[in-house]
């Protein structure tokens, strides 16, 4: 059973086109990882399947077709991306960036322990909740936007490499806590990332992008025992 | 000294309207980085249809609110039709499109209602409040309805979910969708504010000025020179840039300048402003960690 599935997906900033077909699935309470080398169109099929570029093909999340809805409401159905640069409304407080995440929920009680959840995740996000928060250092800020990303309830957590810019301890903190949220809460996710050892220990599905096509996919392991996948693309 | 009062007390309350007029402008500034020229023949046209409204025999208040209601929509039906369409155009067609709106306003209004000046009438008492001598009762009223707007609005972005999200679409709007909040509608929203805050700005200094199309020229400048003293992004700072203009106005123009180059002030402070602190008072320097 797939959270997502994507078709044939083709994106195109203007007239350059760089999507050319992508398939890809992320299992209900799975995560997939999505690897590849710089300019392979990782980023712009996060921001396709979000509705942040212009796309066609068939995009299919939980059972419903969301290939024609608008970024805000493909939102609303449960999809929290965590955007390249992390997003942060910088001239905002810390706990203002987590209640922005929350802004379309009506369910007060749930809000609140979702809150509590984020808080004890990140403890450092607590401390620092009054705190402007473009002032937050890089893995505070990354921190906040994986905190803002589940105060939306999400049935899928997007990623747009997560580790970008961070030291390696705050990496691994950070991809601990999304192991619990994704065994924990049940979140599935889809995952861009450079780092592939991290990506292939974490998902238990991968996908390696190459200019826009997906050239081969399947379990960490068939990754990690296909040299040839090893040599060109994860770096080894 | 009696003089002095007076002519600070009645800065104060021409500086509640530019301070309206700056929280108008601000409003727009922080949502889409544009300022809207346009937005003093708005506060005009809305004024007109007050005084059309109390002619026609509705009671002030109820004038009042229908007319910032009314702006409300039309603010926010401006937004949808014709900003929305050059928004990601270049600077230059926006400016373009703010001063042609600003023209055709200016000239419907004459059209509609002829270029006669009007009274418009004050819905405060003649006299002035406990028989003071330096204050009378329509600039009183105008500080009074100021701060409410000012206290409203903040009490809006600072406590209510709405607000939140208007704050978050100002910010970052591509976060803001991917936290399923709908930019487009905030923006509109954002514009309905706005037209609403300058309609009460109007009603407050028609009966000052008197009406008719050109009414707002002046108090436009004044009210730009007001955000920016204040910071252009600031809406605490436009309410106080709008006061400290109306008072240092007053002054410079009673023991200064003279009663006929008051309007000098406003492009001093403009001018001083860009070259001295262009961020203004409080403007936010905005501090990014990469």
């Amino acid at each position: 059973m797939n959270i997502l599935t994507v078709r044939d997906l083709h994106a195109s900033y203007g007239a350059i086109q760089v999507l050319h077909g992508v398939d890809l699935e992320v299992s209900k309470g799975g995560a997939t990882a999505v690897l590849g080398a710089n300019g392979a169109g990782k980023t712009t099929l996060l921001r396709a399947i979000c509705g942040m570029v212009k796309r066609s093909g068939t995009i299919e999340f939980d059972g419903q077709p969301i290939d024609k809805l608008a970024t805000a409401d493909i939102a609303r159905r449960g999809i929290a991306h965590v955007p390249q640069g992390r997003g942060t409304f910088a001239t905002l407080t810390a706990e203002e960036n987590l209640r922005l995440g929350a802004v379309t929920r009506r369910d007060a009680k749930q809000r609140a322990r979702d809150f509590a959840l984020v808080y004890e995740y990140f403890p450092r996000l607590y401390e620092r909740r009054a705190q402007q928060a473009g002032t937050l250092s890089g893995g505070e800020q990354q921190m906040l936007a994986v905190g803002r990303a589940l105060m939306l309830e999400p049935k899928l957590l997007v990623l747009d490499e997560p580790s970008f810019g961070l030291a390696p301890r705050i990496t691994q903190e950070i991809f601990a806590i999304m192991r619990k949220i994704n065994r924990e809460q049940h979140v599935s996710v889809l995952v861009v990332e450079q780092n592939a050892n991290l990506a292939l220990d974490f998902a238990d599905r991968a996908v390696v992008l190459e200019t826009g096509n997906v050239v081969t996919q399947g379990s960490p392991d068939d990754m990690r025992n296909n040299q040839e996948i090893q040599r060109a693309y994860l770096g080894y | 000294m009696e003089q002095l009062l007076h002519q600070i007390a009645s800065g104060l309350a021409t500086g509640g309207v530019y301070a309206s007029l700056a929280l108008a402008l601000v409003m727009i500034y922080q949502a889409t980085h544009h300022v809207n020229f346009a937005q003093g023949e708005l506060a005009m046209c809305s004024t007109y249809l007050a005084w059309w409204l109390v002619s026609a025999g509705v009671p002030y208040w109820i004038a009042f609110v229908i007319t910032v209601a009314v702006s409300f929509v039309f603010g926010m039906g401006i937004e949808r039709v014709l900003i929305r369409r050059v928004e990601r155009a270049p600077i230059l067609s926006v400016v373009i499109v703010f001063i042609g709106m600003q023209f055709i306003l200016n000239s419907l209004a004459g059209w509609i209602f002829g270029y006669t000046i009007q009274s418009f009438p004050s819905p405060f008492p003649e006299e002035s409040p406990w028989g003071n001598p330096y204050i009378n009762s329509h600039e009183l009223g105008i500080v009074a309805v100021t701060f409410v707007v000012v206290g409203l609005l903040w009490g809006f972005f600072r406590f209510t979910t709405l607000g939140l999200a208007l704050r978050g679409a100002a910010a970052n709007s591509d976060s803001a969708a991917l936290c399923g909040i709908r930019v487009g509608s905030m923006l509109a929203l954002g514009w309905g504010l706005a037209a609403a805050i300058g309609a009460v700005a109007g009603m407050l200094i028609a009966p000052v000025v008197f009406l008719d199309p050109n009414m707002m020229g002046g108090i436009l400048i004044y009210a730009f020179a007001a955000a920016l003293l204040g910071g252009i992004d600031s809406p605490v700072g436009a309410v106080i840039g709008g006061f400290s203009l109306g008072v240092l106005e007053n002054l410079a123009g009673a023991y200064v300048i003279g009663t006929e180059l008051k309007l000098t002030v406003a492009l001093i402070t403009i001018v001083a402003v860009l070259v001295v602190k262009p961020s203004g008072l409080l403007g936010k320097v905005v501090v990014t960690r990469v």
